[in-house]
């Protein structure tokens, strides 16, 4: 059975980080999810609730206005746009009069949100649409001999009585996920700790002490990889992460890879296929872990 | 720092606590679980969220709005998560933001993402060579956007409005 969805993209993901978008595809095709371009986009608003709540009220019902009229529910990539249109829907479902106030908005351009349209992140659709078995069935290569750890985030579990999604003090769906790769998935002290990208640009120091202080604890229990499936935890754990071995004089070289990097492998594909080129940290290391070389 | 009478406006809790967000502020009894949950605090000493919710309390409206460490919280919504009372709490900061940036009083980052969306309908400028890049990748082109049309959307805004005009006087 094959499901259909219109992928949302968001602004970091082809800004930077289009080894998500990549490999998500990818994946996506191989397990029978066929994926639909947004007609229209902007930006799903939650940049602009810090200044302006109702500004983001806005620029979300905007997006789902434009989704309703495809007929189809959305996947995105990243959890802050998930969160977020989530959050919306549920809100303007909720309440009539600021549905109104917001269709207002919407209605010089011949949009009006109705509130049907579902939300899911990938990792979601990969859990409720795929599935588990199928996901094993597809691997060629299981990922056996490698011991990884998993970063959710934020914005995918909480506020919980707004997202509704696992469970945010102890989320086992990307666990699961991973450890459907073959792969052993390890416990470590404040998994479900934020990784401090919000902060850029307000405090750059408080931001890289947060992911110096998840990176601290993922190297403690011997991680060979830091999985994650947000464009910005990324950005803090990958791109960042010579900079934080800088900044406090650190060492990790902890490879950190996209979850649908990680599934690419198991079901065969190649680094290459799956942009391994575009990350930051050296990836070699896990490469021949996988190959069962043994480098020790 | 001494807190003066004058300082107090005593309907500020009142008003903050119309505002979609801020509805349950008045539940806060200060047991300090926001604060010794969030993960900002962990690494800034000036950075408490149960102090920011007790000066809204008080009505201490001009020293908590100008207060710096509002813009610290990452929005991870632990503290919102595990308030006993269900205040909400990072709700309850982001109303005073909201407040703080009708006045002008935002960091520069949020100027630059709200200009970057009223003109580009992205919240980054994302550049020529990234665009080109897709295609070399396979990948498709990025979706329509319409900026004319998000601008027309968010006309009357209040925070919007005042930025528009800052972003034209810059032109200048």
């Amino acid at each position: 059975m094959s499901s259909k969805y219109l992928i949302f993209l968001g602004c970091a993901v082809p800004y930077r980080v289009s080894s998500y978008e990549i490999s998500s595809r990818k994946v996506l095709a191989k397990l029978d999810i066929e994926l639909v371009e947004m007609p229209e986009f902007n930006c799903c608003g939650l940049p602009l609730d810090p200044v302006s709540h109702e500004s983001m009220l806005i620029l979300a019902a905007r997006n789902l206005a434009l989704a309703e009229k495809t007929g189809l529910n959305i996947l995105t990539l990243c959890p802050g746009c998930a969160g977020t249109l989530k959050k919306v829907t549920k809100t303007l479902n909720k309440d009539k009069s600021l549905r109104e106030k917001i269709n207002g908005h919407l209605r010089e351009s011949g949009l009006n949100f109705k509130g049907t349209v579902e939300t899911k992140h990938i990792l979601q659709v990969l859990m409720e649409d795929v599935g588990l078995e199928k996901i094993r069935k597809s691997l060629v290569n299981p990922l056996t001999t490698l011991r990884v750890a998993e970063h959710v985030g934020c914005h995918l579990l909480r506020p919980r009585n707004m997202i509704g999604f696992d469970e945010p003090e102890d989320p086992q769906t990307l666990k699961k996920l991973i450890e459907a790769t073959g792969a052993t998935c390890l416990d470590y002290a404040d998994e479900t700790e934020c990784c401090g990208a919000p902060s850029v640009g307000v405090s750059d120091k408080v931001a890289l002490q947060l992911a110096r202080d998840k990176l601290n604890n993922v190297k403690n229990v011997e991680a060979q990889a830091l999985i994650t499936i947000c464009p910005f935890c990324h950005i803090m754990f990958d791109t960042n992460e010579l900079r934080i071995e800088r900044a406090f004089n650190e060492t990790y070289g902890i490879p950190v890879l996209h979850y649908p990097q990680l599934l690419g492998l198991a079901m065969g594909m190649t680094s290459e296929e799956l942009a391994f080129d575009e990350l930051r940290v050296d990836t070699s290391k896990i490469l021949l872990v996988i190959k069962g070389v043994n480098q020790k | 720092m001494p807190i003066r009478a004058s300082e107090i406006d005593p309907r500020f809790k009142y008003e903050l606590s119309r505002i979609h967000g801020g509805e349950k502020l008045l539940r806060c009894f200060q047991c300090g679980t926001c604060t010794s949950d969030c993960p900002v605090a962990r690494f800034s000493d000036a950075y408490r969220p149960r102090t920011l919710i007790r000066m809204a309390q008080l009505g201490l409206k001009e020293r908590v709005l100008t207060s710096d460490t509002l813009w610290l919280c990452a929005a991870c919504f632990t503290c919102t998560d595990r308030c006993p009372q269900g205040v909400e709490v990072a709700s309850v900061i982001r109303v005073l933001r909201n407040l703080a940036a009708e006045k002008g009083m935002v960091p520069q980052i949020f100027k630059d993402q709200t200009a970057c969306i009223l003109d580009s309908g992205y919240a980054y400028k994302i550049p020529e060579l990234r665009i080109r890049k897709r295609e070399q990748k396979g990948l498709p082109p990025l979706p329509k956007r319409s900026p004319e049309k998000i601008r027309a959307a968010l006309k009357g805004v209040k925070f919007i409005e005042k930025a528009k005009k800052e972003i034209e006087k810059h032109e200048q």
